[in-house]
């Protein structure tokens, strides 16, 4: 029972930090049916420089208070400024292409920023700086640490946030408008090419907190990381129904919790078979049993056949 | 003999009720209308006919075989031919392979014949390339053969439309609003062709926004409004029919 | 381009290895015969790719179970998985394995592309993905509880490929003339290269062919022509999958070992980086593309180190690092402003310059 409830919440934690990079997928996808495919790589640049300014103002004897919302701000900063370089540069000038043409240059920028993360980071772990003490929390058993409640609260705040920006703010209207028909938002006033950059960034700044969220979570960050992290947030952006909001959420939390558990029983399940070490497959299998089985998603409408 | 008929066909989306109970029935060699004001469902009657939509009622007799659920490729091979509204041709193709494209379903070679380069597909081959030849003549494609599709004029690219759709030698031509955005030139031109075709013995059905088009040409029309069919008859009587004038014009008590 | 006579061509394509040897060193013949693997599979993803459309990430997974299969049944492997049954591990003759591992490459790509094939592009490009990263993560983790792929460490001493009782790991005298190893397995891929490309060229101008492009063209429009669209993408799915899985035995029998780590996610992209840079759907472009990719690391690793040791003193950039960042940055150009590919085919590019003078 305690090793059920200590999944439950090693699920949670990692689930809200799908949901947040969910969340960049799919408001990029909801305004502009596009798969960016980068996202990934984004979390992983948040992770890196956030990382890598915490080590050094931790380094010159900053108090951790200080020295946390101090990176994380330039984090977000940086990768507000690349998500907004991204969409201008990959994604803006193929906006009417084929298909296939913007997923491809998606691919070139992921390669370019793993290598540049490389080439500035190099191939090692960096290891997240002890900043608090190791407290836990015990709850029935099941422990849960002060970082692990720190991510899960401030995801849901963050959420609670962009709920209330998107449904609640004139920005927020004017997303939704794109998102319903480009061209009548263009002729209504609104300024299509401006909103779509604020979008980027805002699902950048989200990648960014997300980032920082996951290397504080696991103590480590990588240059590699950006890839799978982005896959499995994309599934469950999939697995919410994308281009919906409230469906990355919950698809992101779902997906925790089914990796986890999935990774705690596989062991038990397949007799010793197949071991924690498959934990990977069961986003990929949730994927593909979505995308055949209920390709709108949780809370998604049906995709309309485009005839 | 009735080529293709419906009987009681009901689609809706969601809430709309896009089609209530539309019944009707196509003549072997005649041109039948269709029309209607904006968002009477003729397309989507349109696209039930062609299989793109599955209807959630009603019965589907074509050449006298029933038809319940249907994909697109099978209603194509029995021969229902179809265009497209905004234009949806091989855009990276030329207007020769997109007319050969449309001999699909009366060409065979598989793999296995297209390897070994064998005589019977080199001959099929051939026999294809001369025939699409032939239908852009005859809908009177001036330009290369060989021009990539996107780059042809609009005016050509609906005649391009037309020979791609003969090309599978249908027993039904359905042709969706082919006369949208052509001048009057043009639309003499297609509506010369349109004779021809029926004289070669392929019943067409006509999606058009033209009524005077319309009316000139067709044996039969019918005309939709909010999804049921509310006039069917010779031009002549259904232009008098109330109606079909209130359906175009409102009626006094709205 | 002035039409060479095909005997010329012919004797410039037999006498390639014997030119290198002497010019460049046996290493380099050895790198060319690399190329011509990728060329084999670069030629199969623009089946899938370039005539059918259908963006596949996960090709490398084809490859992968073509390079196992015949690791499994041509070494001494099985016999650390199955001891009773295979003492010896079971030593296949290549020709047995290769049309078992094209029919098994072949049967895969169906089975994994049937539930994707009502995905739009995109999602079909991450599903394929996804797929390929499952066949990794099983080959890594199948050495236990039977050892099946020997996990990470892969599986090493594979049979060299022998054809007719010669084996190609060896120098062997033809009418006389010495041929090194290296050269034996060039004129070996050259031939499995040039079956491609006739399959490939075969198919490209046939009904079959034409279907394919009405597809990835549009596919509503593809299928009101009566084009059946889910058989016509299995099958690209799986003739593609089938050069993968040749390619995949070729390779595992030249290399000698495999491991997982010849199957990673970036040589999927490599791969599709060749088909999108060539010209996706032209037979030479693609080529062009491959030969291009496959040497580019070699060349960057003859010429960047040794100019940044002599500017710097030191390597600064690692040629590796380079090479994916000059991959992705060309990705993203050639999209922008060349996206029919470097060489586009003759029709496309006729049209182009048709464009710029009206």
């Amino acid at each position: 029972m305690e090793i059920f409830l200590q999944q439950i919440i090693n699920g949670l934690v990692q689930g809200s930090v799908y949901a947040l990079v969910a969340l960049g997928y799919t408001m990029v996808y909801g305004i502009l049916g596009l798969i960016n495919f980068a996202h990934g790589e984004v979390v992983m640049m948040g992770a890196m420089i956030s990382l890598s300014v915490l080590t050094a103002l931790i380094g010159i004897g900053l108090s951790p208070f200080l020295a946390l919302p101090l990176s994380l701000t330039l984090a977000m900063a940086g990768c507000m400024a690349l998500g907004y370089g991204i969409e201008r540069i990959a994604y803006r000038p193929l906006r009417h292409a084929p298909r296939l043409a913007p997923l491809i240059t998606a691919i070139g920028v992921s390669i370019v920023l793993q290598n540049l993360a490389m080439m500035i980071w190099g191939r090692d772990y960096h290891s997240f700086p002890q900043l608090f003490s190791n407290h836990t929390h015990q709850i029935f058993g099941a422990i849960i640490s002060d970082i692990q409640l720190i991510i899960v609260i401030a995801a849901l705040c963050i959420m609670a946030g962009l709920m209330l920006l998107i449904h609640r703010t004139r920005l927020g209207r004017a997303m939704r408008a794109i998102a319903e028909n480009q061209h009548a938002a263009q002729l209504m006033g609104v300024d299509v090419n401006r909103v779509i950059s604020i979008t980027f960034m805002i699902g950048s700044a989200l990648a960014a907190v997300a980032g920082l969220m996951v290397s504080a979570n696991y103590g480590l960050a990588h240059y590699y990381m950006g890839f799978l992290l982005g896959l499995k947030a994309f599934t469950a952006a999939v697995l919410g129904g994308i281009g919906n909001l409230r469906g990355a959420m919950l698809g992101g939390l779902l997906l925790g919790l089914i990796e986890s558990l999935g990774a705690g029983y596989i062991g038990d399940i397949t007799g010793g078979f197949m071991g924690s070490q498959y934990q990977d497959v069961f986003a990929f299998l949730v994927l593909i049993a979505v995308l055949v089985f209920r390709p709108s998603g949780l809370l998604g409408e049906r995709l309309a056949e485009r005839a | 003999m009735s080529l293709l008929e419906l009987s009681g066909i009901g689609k809706r989306f969601g809430g709309l009720k896009a089609l209530t109970d539309v019944s009707l029935h196509i003549d072997q060699g005649e041109i039948y209308g269709l029309i209607g004001p904006n968002g009477a469902g003729k397309t989507t009657l349109f696209n039930v006919i062609t299989g793109l939509y599955q209807p959630d009622s009603g019965e589907f007799h074509f050449n006298g075989k029933s038809y319940r659920t249907v994909k697109p490729h099978v209603l194509a091979s029995c021969g229902i031919a179809r265009t497209f509204q905004n234009i949806r041709l091989f855009a990276n193709l030329t207007a020769l392979e997109n007319v050969m494209i449309g001999r699909h379903v009366r060409t065979h070679a598989g793999v296995i014949g297209s390897l070994l380069n064998s005589r019977a597909t080199r001959l099929e081959e051939r026999a294809c390339r001369e025939k699409a030849g032939e239908l852009l003549r005859q809908v009177g494609m001036t330009k290369p053969h060989q021009t990539l599709a996107k780059n042809l004029s609009y005016g050509e690219q609906r005649r391009l439309e037309i020979a791609r759709a003969l090309a599978s030698e249908p027993l039904l031509l359905a042709l969706d609003e082919p006369a949208a955005g052509m001048n009057a030139t043009e639309t003499e031109n297609l509506k010369a062709l349109l004779e021809n075709i029926r004289k070669s013995g392929v019943t067409v059905l006509l999606i058009e926004h033209d009524v005077k088009l319309i009316m000139g040409l067709c044996d039969r029309v019918a005309v939709l409004d909010y999804g049921c069919k509310i006039a069917e008859g010779v031009p002549d009587l259904v232009r008098k029919d109330s109606a079909v004038i209130a359906a175009y014009l409102g009626t006094d008590d709205e | 381009m002035a039409k060479l006579p095909k005997y010329i061509l012919l004797l410039v394509v037999v006498l390639l290895p014997f030119a290198i040897d002497a010019l460049l060193g046996r290493g380099w013949v050895r790198i060319v015969d690399f190329a011509m693997l990728y060329i084999m599979l670069a030629l199969g993803l623009n089946i899938v790719v370039g005539y059918a459309g259908l963006l596949d990430l996960g090709y490398i997974a084809f490859f992968a179970v073509g390079a196992y299969c015949y690791a499994l049944t041509g070494s001494p492997h099985l016999a650390l998985a199955f001891p009773q049954l295979f003492p010896d591990g079971l030593h296949l003759s290549f020709l047995v394995v290769l049309p078992m591992a094209a029919l098994l490459a072949g049967g895969m790509g169906v089975i994994l592309g049937a539930p994707t094939l009502r995905l739009r592009g995109d999602y079909l490009a991450i599903v394929t993905l996804g797929f390929g990263e499952i066949i990794r993560i099983f080959m890594n983790n199948l050495n236990a509880p039977v050892n099946l792929t020997n996990g990470p460490q892969g599986i090493s001493r594979i049979d060299p490929i022998n054809i007719a009782g010669m084996s190609l790991n060896a120098t062997q005298k033809i009418f006389g003339i010495a041929l090194p190893s290296v050269h034996l397995y060039f004129y070996l891929f050259l031939t499995f290269a040039a079956l491609v490309v006739f399959v490939s060229h075969r198919l490209e101008r046939s009904r079959i062919g034409r279907a394919w492009m009405a597809i990835r063209e549009d596919e509503v429009a593809a299928s009101a022509m009566g084009i059946n669209t889910r058989n016509l993408k299995l099958l690209a799915f799986a003739m593609g999958a089938a050069f993968g899985g040749v390619s995949g035995t070729l390779f595992a029998g030249f290399q000698g070992f495999v491991s997982p780590e010849s199957f990673s996610l970036m040589e999927s992209i490599m791969v599709l980086c060749m088909v999108v840079l060539g010209g996706m759907g032209h037979i030479y472009g693609v080529i062009l593309g491959g030969l291009l990719l496959a040497l580019m690391p070699e060349m960057l690793r003859h010429s960047v180190v040794p100019m940044q040791q002599a500017l710097f003193g030191r390597i600064i950039i690692d040629p590796e690092s380079l090479r994916m960042l000059l991959f992705g940055t060309a990705l993203i150009a050639v999209m922008l402003y060349r996206p029919a590919g470097l060489w586009p085919s003759p029709v496309r590019r006729r049209e182009l310059l048709t464009d710029e003078m009206e």
